[in-house]
C-alpha cells in the first residue's frame, strides 16, 4: 500500500521521549500554558487518585459536623449534612472528567465519521449529512441540551445524551472542511488511482491528517463540556443529590449561603479553575500546533 | 447577490422546519405520558383518556405533528399546563425582561471587550496584553451560576450594596408598560426613583451575563486587529503622516470589527444559555426563569415553545448577520 510508504513509523521509545520533550517545551513556552498544564494535571490527578486522597468518604453524613468552617480537619469545611466538602470536591473531579470523556468520545466518533464520509463522497451524501448537521447547530446549545435533559428526566445519562447531541455537529463540520481540502491533495489522488478501496483511503490517508485538528478541538471543548455538565446539574437537570457533582453541590448550597460561605465557594472554585485550565491548555495547544499563530 | 440571498432564505425555511421536527420528536418520544402528567398523579384511566382526546394525544404521531406544525404557523404554541395560558402569550409577557437584561449585557460587555481587544493588540507581548488575554480566557471560563452566587454573597449579603434579585424594589409599582423595559418605561413616565431601582437591580445580573461577552469579544477583536495591523493600508496610512489615533480607529478598528459582527450569532447562543442560569438565580422574571419553571413542572408545551422560539430567534439573527456581512464586506459578493 502506498499509505505505508508515506507514513514512516518510528519506534515507540524515541517517540515517547520526543513527546515528553515536546510537552515540556510547550509548558515552558508561556506562563499561561504552564498554568494550564498545572491546572489540568491537578484535575486529572484528583480524578484518578481523589478517592485515595480524600480524608472522608464523599457521602459520609455526620449531623454533629454540620456547617463547620474550613479548618485542618475539614479543608473546605462541611455542608448541611456535615459531609466533608474537600472529599466531595475531589469526587466531583472524577465525575466531571468521566462525563467529559464519554461525551467527547461519542461526539468525536460520530462527528468524525459523518464528516469524513460527507467530505470524501461529496454530492448528495454530503448534502444530506451537512443539512442534518446544520439543523442541530441551529439550536442555542444549552437550550437544546436543557430541553433534551428536561424531557428525558434529569440524571447523568441524559446529560451525556444531551451534550453529545450538542457537540457532535461541530466535529462533523470541522472534519468535513478538512477532508474537502485534503481530498484534492496528490497522495489521495495517488491512492485513488492505484485502486485503493475508499474506506482504506479514509482510514489510512484522511483520518490521520484530520486528527491534529480534532485533538485541538477536543482540548478546547473539554472545559465547556464540564461547564455545561455542571450547569445542567445546577438547573436540576443533571446529576441528582447526593451525587457529589460540582454544579449540584452549588444548588444545594444556595439555601445556606448566609451561614456557610464556603459551601458554594469551593465547588464553584474547583469548577472555575478546571474550566480555566482546559481553556488555557486548549488555546495554548492551538497556537503551538498552528505555526501561523506563533508569536501572537 | 439576490441569488445568494434567496438561497439563504430558503435554507432558513428548511432549518425552521427541521427545528419543528426535532422539537416535536423530543417531546413526544420522551418517556412518560404527557396526558398522565397533565391529569396529575391521582387521575383515573377515564380522566387520562379524556385529556388525551382534548389535547389530541390519542391520534397517530404524524397527525399530531401536522396539527402541531399547523399551530406553529399560526403562532400557536399550545397551552401551558401550569399557567393554563397560551404559551405564546406567556412568552410575550416574559420576553421584555429577558430583552432588557440581554441588551445591557451585550452592549456593555461588547464595548469593554472591544476596548480590551484593541489595547491588547496594540501592545502585543506586553504586560497589558498578557493581563487582557488572561481576563478574556477567565471571562469565558467563569461559570455564570457560580459568579452569580458569589456576587450575591459578597455584594448583597455582606456589603448590602445591591439588591439580591428581581427587577424593582419590593412594593414598588412597575411604570406603565410601553416597551416592557423597566429602565426606559420609568424614564418615559418620569419616575426617577423607579429608574434608579431598575438600574440597581440590573447591575449584578448584567455583570454576570456580560463577563462571557467581554471574554469572547476581546479575543476575537484582538486576533482580527492583529491581522489588520500588518496590512498594507495601515502602512500607507502611517506613511501619509496620519496620527496614530486616526490610524488605529479609522483604518484599524473599522476593519477589525468585521469579524466581531460575525460572532453575534455565537454571542446570542452564549446569552441564551447565560440568561437561563442568571434569571433563575436573580429571580429575574424573564423567559429563562419561565423555562426553568416549565422544566421543573414537566410542562412540555412550554418547554417546546421556549425551544422553538429560542431556535427561531437564533436562526433569524444568524441570517441577519449573514446579510449584514454581505454589505460590510464587498469581497464576499463576488465569490
Amino acid at each position: 500500500m502506498i499509505g505505508e510508504a508515506v507514513r514512516p513509523r518510528a519506534g515507540a521509545g524515541p517517540r515517547l521521549v520526543t513527546r515528553l520533550l515536546g510537552a515540556a517545551a510547550f509548558a515552558g513556552s508561556s506562563k499561561l500554558n504552564l498554568l494550564g498544564v498545572v491546572l489540568v494535571a491537578t484535575v486529572f490527578g484528583a480524578a484518578a487518585f481523589g478517592a485515595l486522597l480524600a480524608p472522608y468518604p464523599p457521602d459520609a453524613i455526620s449531623l454533629l459536623e454540620r456547617f463547620k468552617p474550613p479548618s485542618a480537619m475539614h479543608l473546605f469545611g462541611t455542608d448541611d449534612y456535615g459531609r466533608d466538602l474537600f472529599s466531595r470536591v475531589l469526587a466531583g473531579a472524577r465525575i466531571s472528567v468521566e462525563v467529559a470523556a464519554v461525551v467527547l468520545s461519542i461526539s468525536v466518533t460520530l462527528g468524525t465519521l459523518l464528516g469524513v464520509v460527507a467530505g470524501f463522497f461529496g454530492g448528495l451524501v454530503d448534502e444530506a449529512i451537512m443539512r442534518v448537521t446544520d439543523l442541530f447547530l441551529a439550536f442555542p446549545a444549552l437550550i437544546l441540551a436543557a430541553a433534551i435533559a428536561a424531557t428525558w428526566g434529569g440524571n447523568l445519562t441524559t446529560t451525556v445524551i444531551a451534550l453529545s447531541t450538542v457537540y457532535w455537529p461541530w466535529y462533523a463540520r470541522l472534519v468535513r472542511g478538512q477532508v474537502l481540502s485534503l481530498r484534492e491533495r496528490e497522495f489521495v489522488t495517488a491512492a485513488t488511482v492505484s485502486g485503493a478501496n475508499p474506506w482504506d483511503i479514509m482510514r489510512r490517508h484522511l483520518l490521520p491528517n484530520v486528527l491534529p485538528y480534532v485533538i485541538i478541538q477536543i482540548s478546547l471543548d473539554i472545559g465547556y463540556v464540564i461547564l455545561s455538565t455542571s450547569a445542567l446539574s445546577f438547573l436540576g437537570l443533571g446529576a441528582q443529590p447526593p451525587t457529589p457533582e460540582w454544579g449540584g453541590m452549588m444548588t444545594d448550597a444556595r439555601g445556606f449561603m448566609r451561614e456557610a460561605w464556603w459551601f458554594p465557594t469551593f465547588p464553584g472554585l474547583a469548577l472555575a479553575l478546571t474550566v480555566l485550565g482546559f481553556n488555557l491548555l486548549g488555546d495554548g495547544l492551538r497556537d503551538w500546533l498552528d505555526p501561523r499563530m506563533r508569536g501572537r | 447577490m439576490t441569488r445568494l440571498l434567496a438561497r439563504r432564505l430558503l435554507f432558513m425555511l428548511f432549518v425552521l422546519w427541521g427545528v419543528s421536527v426535532i422539537t416535536f420528536f423530543l417531546a413526544r418520544v420522551a418517556p412518560g405520558d404527557p396526558a398522565r402528567l397533565i391529569a396529575g398523579p391521582h387521575a383515573n384511566a377515564e380522566a387520562i383518556a379524556n385529556i388525551r382526546a382534548i389535547y389530541g394525544l390519542d391520534k397517530p404521531l404524524p397527525v399530531q405533528y401536522v396539527q402541531y406544525l399547523g399551530g406553529l404557523l399560526h403562532g400557536d404554541l399550545g397551552t401551558s399546563f401550569t399557567t393554563r395560558r397560551p404559551v405564546a402569550e406567556d412568552l410575550l409577557a416574559f420576553f421584555p425582561a429577558t430583552l432588557e437584561l440581554s441588551l445591557f449585557a451585550l452592549l456593555i460587555g461588547s464595548t469593554i471587550g472591544i476596548a480590551i481587544g484593541v489595547l491588547s493588540a496594540l501592545r502585543v507581548g506586553s504586560v497589558v496584553d498578557g493581563v487582557s488575554r488572561f481576563v478574556a480566557v477567565a471571562g469565558l471560563s467563569m461559570p455564570a451560576f457560580w459568579l452569580a452566587i458569589l456576587l450575591q454573597l459578597v455584594i448583597y449579603s455582606r456589603l448590602q450594596l445591591l439588591p439580591i434579585g428581581g427587577r424593582l424594589d419590593t412594593g414598588m409599582a412597575a411604570p406603565p408598560q410601553v416597551t416592557g423595559l423597566m429602565t426606559i418605561d420609568s424614564l418615559l413616565a418620569g419616575q426617577i426613583a423607579t429608574f434608579v431601582a431598575s438600574i440597581r437591580h440590573l447591575i449584578l445580573p448584567v455583570v454576570t451575563l456580560g463577563l462571557a461577552e467581554v471574554g469572547l469579544m476581546a479575543r476575537v477583536v484582538r486576533t482580527s486587529m492583529l491581522e489588520v495591523v500588518g496590512a498594507d493600508y495601515m502602512r500607507t496610512a502611517a506613511a501619509k503622516g496620519l496620527t496614530n489615533r486616526r490610524i488605529t480607529i479609522r483604518h484599524g478598528l473599522r476593519n477589525a470589527l468585521l469579524p466581531a459582527v460575525t460572532i453575534l450569532g455565537l454571542e446570542t447562543a452564549l446569552l441564551a444559555g447565560g440568561v437561563f442560569l442568571v434569571e433563575t438565580i436573580f429571580a429575574w422574571p424573564g423567559v429563562g426563569q419561565y423555562a426553568f419553571n416549565a422544566i421543573r413542572a414537566s410542562d412540555y408545551n412550554a418547554i417546546m415553545g421556549v425551544t422553538v422560539v429560542g431556535a427561531v430567534i437564533y436562526v433569524v439573527i444568524n441570517l441577519i448577520v449573514d446579510i449584514a456581512y454581505l454589505y460590510l464586506d464587498p469581497r464576499i459578493r463576488y465569490t
